[in-house]
């Protein structure tokens, strides 16, 4: 029983690291119809930066929050200056372009910091586990990022659901060019709205550093699984992506720690424990194609 | 837009033909027999990405999961070698046949989407592919396998120098691009790029449009795995890595390098991504970040591929 809740927490706590990336992801997507896959180099910098400000400025949370910041900073002079120009051109000049940027932000990593994988340390106050009740030990750093996803999920649905700007969003998102001729300015918005995806890159990078290792190539991981979210929930929409991507953290922790365990029940634990991981790998892109399928537009649309 | 009729005129070709033959003697009179190597796998990525190019120039289809289609080529090779079956004239047509196979199914799904959904399905396909490969144990899961030879040719031949492989390789992409050719300015391929145009059109004229599709689809990933068969034999093993989503992106970035929809698109993409991947490897450590700064300048100035930038100067 233990063990379930435990992964059951683990999957939430994956799963709401997916959504920082993918909310970013999916708004670039759906509001200026890009598949930007330099995102996950954002969150790769992100985590990098955190991991090397830590030392000299002694905290892990000041360290993050200019991490935050200078990652956010990158985003928006990405998007200035290369970006920007690929908006009016078919999807495969933009595929080529952020497929050169991952060249180029892995390139200038390993040039910074070197090929090997760096080591974050858990924040101090944060190192121990907590007792859950009912002889449950769950680590209090995990907890806390469970409880940072879940505050920038309500921040970001107050601000996209609730403020004037989250409604130029929502209307880039819907139909771009009725909110140009409406009078919103779709190339600040823009700007904007990828310093934002770079933001929750930065946060997620920061906060999955301790847990996962930081290195080279984190992002091209992790990307993938954030592109199946927005595809799942739908290009453009966030509560999509939230539900989009606790589905696929479910998914993968469940099928990573449960499944072995029911199949050792039928085969012997080396083929079990072997299958396990792939069968939960699988079913990820199972429950994307059959989302698909059924519902080409993903679960929770954007446009109407 | 690229024209159609793209045939390389008949001097021009016999001029590059004949220079494919010498090269191999020019290298080795160099003593640098390396590049024999280096050539054999441009071609052999030029017929993957020729075989994209007809998908997603030609057919408009951008496939984001090319790679699995080598894969399996590649996998089918080493497969039937591990059951001693090590004859080429059985396992390259069986590797053929077996990525068509996988196009067919994979195809018949997918073409129900359309444009970025499209994208994303065949990339969950070729991943879902990719982790099944991963966890084959027999076959060396995650590490892939050596091959103990390359597979024996017809007639004698002996795959196992690099200068008959050479010259079997120059020959399959030969006889590929002259098919090629031949396809895309065939009724078939006419419909085809038609499609890509107004799909609604070509339905509404009565054109079996997810036929087309189709079967553009299987005769690429057909001839994708026969890369593939030839990748595993130049390699000397096979991996999953092959079916990594990088591994797709990459075959994209040829072809889009090159020029999509142009017939020699794929050809000259693969020759410029690898000839630079070689030559930066060899003059830094930090070789991808000039070649990231090549590919962006590419992107932001040649707007759709070398062939194009071609096309320009030439029509002024």
């Amino acid at each position: 029983m233990s063990t379930v809740i435990e992964s059951a927490l683990n999957g939430v706590q994956f799963g709401l690291m997916l959504f920082l990336l993918a909310a970013g992801l999916t708004l670039v997507f759906g509001i200026m119809d890009m598949i930007n896959l330099a995102h996950g180099s954002l969150y790769m910098f992100g985590a990098y930066l955190t991991a090397a400000l830590v030392e000299p400025t002694g905290s892990f949370l000041l360290a993050m929050l200019v991490a935050l910041l200078a990652t956010a900073a990158i985003g928006m002079l990405l998007e200035t200056t290369v970006l920007r120009t690929l908006y009016q051109r078919d999807h495969l000049s933009q595929v080529l372009a952020p497929f050169a940027l991952i060249l180029i932000g892995n390139e200038v990593v390993r040039m910074i910091w070197g090929p090997q994988p760096r080591r974050l340390a858990l924040p101090e106050l944060f190192s121990g586990p907590v007792d859950l009740g009912a002889g449950i030990q769950y680590p209090s750093y995990r907890l806390l990022v469970i409880g940072v996803g879940l505050a920038v999920a309500l921040l970001l649905y107050l601000v996209v659901a609730r403020t004037r700007v989250g409604m130029w969003v929502r209307a880039g998102a819907s139909n771009r060019e009725m909110a140009t001729v409406m009078g919103v300015d779709i190339r600040r918005l823009f700007t904007l709205v990828f310093g934002l995806g770079a933001l929750l890159c930065a946060v997620a990078g920061a906060l999955l550093g301790p847990l996962l290792s930081v290195q080279v190539g984190m992002g091209e991981s992790i990307l993938i699984l954030a592109f199946v979210v927005v595809v799942i929930g739908g290009i453009g929409s966030i509560r999509g992506a939230l539900a989009g991507s606790l589905m696929v953290g479910m998914v993968d922790t469940v099928g990573r720690t449960l499944v072995p365990d029911a199949l050792g029940t039928v085969f012997s634990p080396a083929v079990a424990s072997n299958l396990g991981p792939t069968l939960a790998s699988i079913l990820i892109y199972v429950l994307m194609a059959a989302v698909l399928f059924w519902k080409p537009q993903g679960l929770f649309p954007a446009r109407g | 837009m690229a024209p159609l009729d793209q045939i390389l005129g008949r001097r021009t070709g016999a001029i590059l033909l004949a220079l494919a033959v010498a090269f191999p003697l020019g290298a080795d009179w160099l003593g640098q027999g390396f590049y024999v190597d280096l050539a054999a796998r441009i071609m052999i990525f030029a017929l993957a990405a020729t075989s994209l190019n007809l998908v997603m120039g030609f057919g408009g289809m951008v496939c984001f999961g090319h790679a699995a289609f080598l894969g399996i080529g590649a996998y089918t090779v080493a497969i039937l070698m591990d059951a001693g079956v090590d004859a080429a004239w059985i396992a390259w047509p069986a590797a053929t046949a077996a990525a068509a196979l996988a196009a067919w199914l994979i195809g018949v799904v997918s073409l129900r989407t359309r444009g970025v959904y499209f994208i994303m399905i065949t990339l969950a396909f070729a991943q879902m592919l990719y982790y099944v490969f991963v966890s084959l144990n027999a076959y060396g899961g995650d590490d892939g396998m050596p091959l103990p030879t390359r597979s024996v040719l017809p007639f004698g031949l002996d795959a196992s120098s690099d200068l008959t492989f050479y010259y079997v390789v120059l020959a399959i992409l030969a006889v590929a691009m002259w098919l090629m050719q031949r396809l895309v300015n065939a009724r078939f391929g006419r419909a085809l790029q038609a499609i890509r145009e107004n799909e609604t059109r070509m339905e509404a004229i009565g054109y079996p449009v997810f036929r087309i599709k189709l079967a553009a689809f299987v005769i690429a990933g057909g001839a994708a795995g026969l890369a593939g068969a030839l990748i595993a034999n130049q390699a000397g093993m096979v991996s999953p890595g092959l079916m990594y989503w990088t591994q797709s992106g990459s075959l994209m970035i040829m072809v889009i390098l090159g020029g999509v929809g142009y017939l020699y698109g794929g050809v000259v993409g693969a020759a410029l991504l690898l000839v630079a991947e070689e030559y930066l490897s060899g003059l830094t450590l930090y070789w991808q970040l000039p070649l990231g700064i090549l590919l962006l300048a590419a992107v932001l100035y040649a707007r759709n591929g070398a062939l194009s930038l071609a096309a320009r100067w030439r029509h002024g």
